[in-house]
Parts: C-alpha cells; structure tokens; sequence
C-alpha cells in the first residue's frame, strides 16, 4: 500500500496516483463497522469525520488561499440552521433541506468573502472580520423566534432513509464517510486546476498574482464559497446526526477553531492533511480523557498544546513533516526513489 | 420615554465600563502596534487574571487593589516569557503562525483554568463593593470610579514609559522599523517580549478593577477580547489614545444601545459597528497612515 502513488509532486505529475490513495483510504475507513460494532466508537469515528469535513472546507481557504478565517462557524451554522428550519417549520423533505443548508453556507460565505475582499481584508483584519460576522449570527440566532431563540431548534424523529435518518450508526458512519471522500476528491480536483494553481499564488503573493494577470478578488471569493459549502455540508450533517441545533452549537466559536485545528495540525493545504489532523487530535483528546478521566476541558488543553507544537516544530502540519522525514530517509537510504507523499495515509 | 436623568446615567456608567475596556485593549493594541499580531490569547490571559485576584482575595485576603501591585509585575513575566519562549520560536517569524500559536495558547489556558476551577461562576465581597457617590441625578458605584481614574493613571505611565525610558525608545523604533532598530543593535526578540509582558500587564490591572464589582469564570475574558477587539479596530490598530477614545466610545455606545435594543441586541450593535469600521475605515477612526 505504501508504494501504491508513485508520483512526483508538482505540475508534471499524474493525478491518479492521488485518486488511487484517496480510494485506498475511503475503503479502509469503509471497512471499519464491518469489524466493530460498538457504538461508542463509531460515535466517535463520525465526530472525527465531521470535523474532517469542516476542516477540509477551511483547508480550501486557508490552507490553498492563505486566508485564515476565524469565523468558519458561520457558515456551519447556517447549513445547519437551514437543514433544521425548513424540515421543522416548512415540512421540506430533509434531503431538500440538506441541498438548501449547503446552498445557504455558500451564499453566506459569498456575502462574507464579497464584502471582506472587496475591502482588500486580509491577515488579522480578515481573521477577525470572519470571527464578527459568526458572532453577529450567533447572537441573531439567539434572539430570532424561528431558529427557536434561546431553546434551540429540534427535528422529529423518524428514522427513514427519506428523512436522511438512519437506525444504524454504521449508516450515518457511510454518509459521512461518503461525504469526506466527496471533499477529498474536490481538494484533489482545485489543487491540479488552474484555479488551485492561481489560489496558491494569491496565497505566496498577492501582489504577484495580480500582477500576473490573476483577478485575485474573483479567486478568493471562489474559493471562500467552496469552503463555505463544504464546511456547511458539514453542519447539515449535524443536525440529521444529533436532531438538536442551537446558536451556542450552531455559530459557537469552538467550531470556528476547529475547522482551523484539524487542517493546521494534519498539514495545511494538503489534501489529506484535515483527515489526518481530525484522527489524530480526537485520538489525543480520548486518549486525554481515559487517562484523567472525563473532566471538563482536558481534551481541548491538549489540543491547544498539540496546535502549539505542530506549529513550532512542523509548521507544515505532520503530513508536511512525515513527507520531509520520509524524503530525507528516501535520499539517506534510497537514493534513486522519490518517496510518494500520500504514502502516510495508507 | 427616556428622561434626560436615566440618558445622562447610561452615559456616565458606560465612561466607567469603557475605562475597563480601554485599558484591555491598551494591552490589545500596544502588542499589534509592535509585533502586528492580534493577540488571541488575551482574553484568556485576563480570565487567568481575574482568577488570581480572586484567589488573592479568598485564600489571602488580599485586597484586589493592592493585589494589582502584585499581579501587574507577575504577569508581565509570564508574557514575556510566553512571547520570548513560546510564541516567538514556534511562529519562526511568520505573522499566521503567530496568529495560531495565540489561540493555541488561548485554548490551552481556557480549558487549563474550566479543568481546574470547572465552570461555576465566582465573585469576591468587598466592603466597598456597593458604596456610591450621590451626584444628585445618579449615583456612580465608588469601585468604578476608582478604576476610571486607575485607567487613566496606568495610561500616563505607560506613555511615560514608552516617552522617555530607553526601552521605550527601543519599542517605538522596533514598531517603526523592526529591521533598522535591529542593525541599530536592538535586541528585537526581548522587545517583542517585553511588549507583550506590557499588554499582559495591563490585562492583570483590569483584571484586579474588575473583580470587586464582576464575576470571574474560565470563559469570561472573551466577551471583554472581543469588544477589545473592537476598540483596537476603532481606534486604530496599535494607536494608544485611540484605543483610549475608542473604549470610552465603545463603553457608551453598549450602554445606550443596551438601554434601547436590550442586553443582547446592544452587542449586535457594537459587532456591527466593528463589522462596518472594518470594511470601511480598516485603519480606524483616528488611524491615517495605512
């Protein structure tokens, strides 16, 4: 499995070997309830994916476009919102309302992206544009009757498949799965575009790429409204999960942080870096609360100390790190390989 | 609808809230003037704050005022040692990285603080905590007062500082010009660190005028980062009587709309204000240089 993308990095290579990984890594992790059975895990194995999928949306942003946004709350919440209000208030079928929820982030996302850029907003002012607008919303949705204000907003239950709700977590484990390799293929597809390449370039000099021909305002915003509807498929997801939303859950800043946390730690605009980053801050988190016992803020004391050493010492996320450790064993060792990148993930 | 009366009260308890939110985002403000980050770990550094002055007082009995001689000079240590040994070799110079070693940092003391003291929420008893000055058509609570006056007394220190020590001096050029102040034989790491042992410092002063009259819990420090935030960006980034004007401004303008939209709705208010100063006016009301 190690030696299945033999690929080099870069514009003349393949795309395929990529694919090949990205297939090879869904089906493992499809494999997974075939194997266990407990609930407990897959609860936490959909947890992990969700916070992939969020954080592959603020990867897209972030990691492809250099524009760290602080506020992806914003737009999980209002997928979420969207999905929760038009199935409880408006009787629209919840596949329907799942479209509308994306729909909805994006148009957020392009609102937020349209104003911000076209002020030519960018590092700490962006960060906290992004961070206001999700404040603004959270505070709206805690007052406004129809996301149900303070008391939040709860689906019904009813566990068919047209109501996008599942008996068995093994198929809401699917669902989410298929949707993090839909995400997957979609960071593949903008990093080998002409789009990805001129997102990459506003990222390293903004200045450059204008430069250069790139309308860098049409690029963000472009990019700000993919990452929008990714990451509010995401808070769709949400709601048809835990049948319950409010503005503390919805718009919560913790969200905003980790859709940042996951691709920061697994590395920053790579493909599988939010994947990763997911598996492993949820593995420490667990692993925090087994060893201290379930208290209150432990699991996110680690995350913060794990985000501060991935920064100070593979500030390229530990995908970054492991493909500069395998290179520079590749070049100790084996001198004629170049190691595939996406060799970790198998 | 509104008497004169209860318009002027609003008024003048939003000065004195505003004082409080002037001096956090004095620490806010001074950091970004000179190291050009926002500073994310602010607001749970004056959680930890509020924190040790309540503890001060409970365990100790120390009074909050005179805890502030103390906490003032502990505090700019832990920020200079967390700017000289954390923040600044983790970033490797990079302003995002910056950005994200804060929150981690942020992250870490929030939750530090809600594992060890979990989420109820504390205040101290004060003696003084309920007297009040009778001006004739309102009445000013006296531990208010006296952090508008202590604001302002910190501020004139800080600008003496800054004004004529040489350290000062060295701050001012490294936010002027952080390659020439280092060919002119400034250390940059330490003043990048002392920097931002003064922000802390002046979070830890807040924190000791807050807690007679407020209450102390781990996720407090956010609500006042955030209007902080606002002041900063009202003011100007990095600008030191902007961030004054603006938290007095910011003060008022919460208080009011407190009084005509209700408590929730008057932070809309303020987020919108800030939303608006920044698409507009990025530099700030009294800011001019871009």
């Amino acid at each position: 499995m190690t030696r299945s993308g033999m690929t080099k990095r870069g514009a003349t290579g393949h795309g395929i070997g990529r694919f090949a990984s990205i297939v090879i890594v869904v089906a493992v992790l499809a494999a997974v309830p075939l194997v266990v059975h407990s609930n407990v895990t897959l609860n936490f194995l959909v947890a992990t994916l969700l916070a992939a999928l969020a954080g592959q949306g603020w990867n897209i942003l972030g990691g492809y476009g250099g524009q760290y946004s602080f506020g992806h709350a914003a737009f999980f919440g209002t997928g979420a919102y969207v999905t929760a209000i038009l199935q409880v208030r408006y009787g629209v079928n919840a596949w329907a309302g799942f479209a509308a929820g994306i729909a909805g982030g994006a148009v957020v996302g392009a609102v937020i992206g349209g104003l911000s850029f076209r002020s030519g907003l960018r590092g700490s002012y962006f960060a906290l544009v992004t961070l206001a607008f999700a404040e603004v919303l959270r505070i709206v949705a805690s007052v406004t009757p129809i996301t149900g204000a303070g008391v939040g907003t709860l689906v019904k239950l009813d566990l068919h498949a047209r109501a996008f709700q599942f008996e068995s977590r093994a198929v809401f484990y699917w669902v989410i799965l298929a949707m993090v390799a839909v995400s997957l293929v979609i960071t593949h597809l903008v990093e080998r575009s002409r789009f990805g390449v001129w997102l990459v370039a506003v990222r390293e000099n903004e200045d450059a790429a204008r430069a250069l021909g790139v309308d860098v305002i049409m690029v963000k915003l472009g990019a700000m409204v993919l990452s929008a509807a990714i990451t509010a498929a995401a808070g769709c997801f949400y709601v048809q999960y835990f049948l319950f939303i409010d503005s503390g859950i919805a718009y919560g800043t913790w969200i905003s942080i980790e859709a940042l946390l996951t691709p920061i730690i697994g590395g920053v605009g790579t493909v599988f870096g939010p994947l990763f980053g997911a598996l492993v801050v949820k593995s420490l988190g667990e692993g925090a609360k087994l060893l201290a016992g379930d208290a209150p803020g432990l699991d996110l004391v680690v995350y913060g100390i794990v985000l501060v050493l991935v920064i100070g010492m593979a500030p390229r996320g530990l995908v970054g790190g492991l493909t500069a450790a395998r290179r520079w064993c590749g070049r100790r060792w084996r001198p004629a390989s170049i190691p595939a990148e996406e060799a970790e993930h198998g | 609808m509104f008497t004169p009366a209860i318009l002027i009260a609003a008024i003048f308890n939003g000065l004195l809230t505003g004082a409080v939110y002037a001096l956090v985002a004095l620490g806010l403000t001074l950091v970004y003037g000179v190291l050009h980050i926002i500073n994310f770990a602010h607001g749970a550094l004056l959680s930890a704050a509020l924190f040790a002055a309540f503890f001060a007082f409970h365990q100790f009995g120390l009074d909050p005022y005179l805890a502030a001689f103390l906490l003032a000079p502990a505090f700019f240590a832990c920020g200079y040692a967390f700017q000289r040994f954390v923040i600044g070799p983790a970033s490797h110079g990079d302003d995002r990285n910056m950005l994200l070693v804060t929150l981690g940092i942020a992250i870490v003391i929030e939750n530090a603080l809600l594992y060890a003291f979990h989420a109820d929420t504390r205040t101290i008893d004060v003696p003084y905590a309920f007297q009040s000055i009778d001006l004739g058509f309102t009445f000013l609570a006296v531990p208010r007062l006296v952090g508008f006056g202590a604001v302002f007394v910190v501020a004139l220190l800080l600008w003496l500082i800054m004004a004529w020590t040489d350290t000062g001096k060295a701050i001012r050029a490294v936010a002027k010009e952080r390659l020439g102040a280092e060919l002119a034989g400034i250390d940059v790491a330490h003043i990048y660190a002392v920097t931002f042992g003064l922000g802390t410092a002046c979070v830890a002063i807040a924190a000791c005028l807050l807690i007679p009259t407020y209450y102390v819990n781990p996720s407090v420090g956010n609500a006042f980062v955030l209007i902080a935030f606002t002041i900063v960006v009202l003011g100007g980034m990095g600008s030191v009587p902007g961030a004054l004007i603006g938290g007095l401004v910011t003060g008022v303008v919460e208080s009011l709309s407190g009084l005509f939209l209700g408590d929730s709705l008057g932070q809309i208010g303020i987020f919108l204000i800030f939303i608006l100063v920044l698409l507009v006016r990025p530099n700030g009301l009294f800011g001019a240089k871009a």
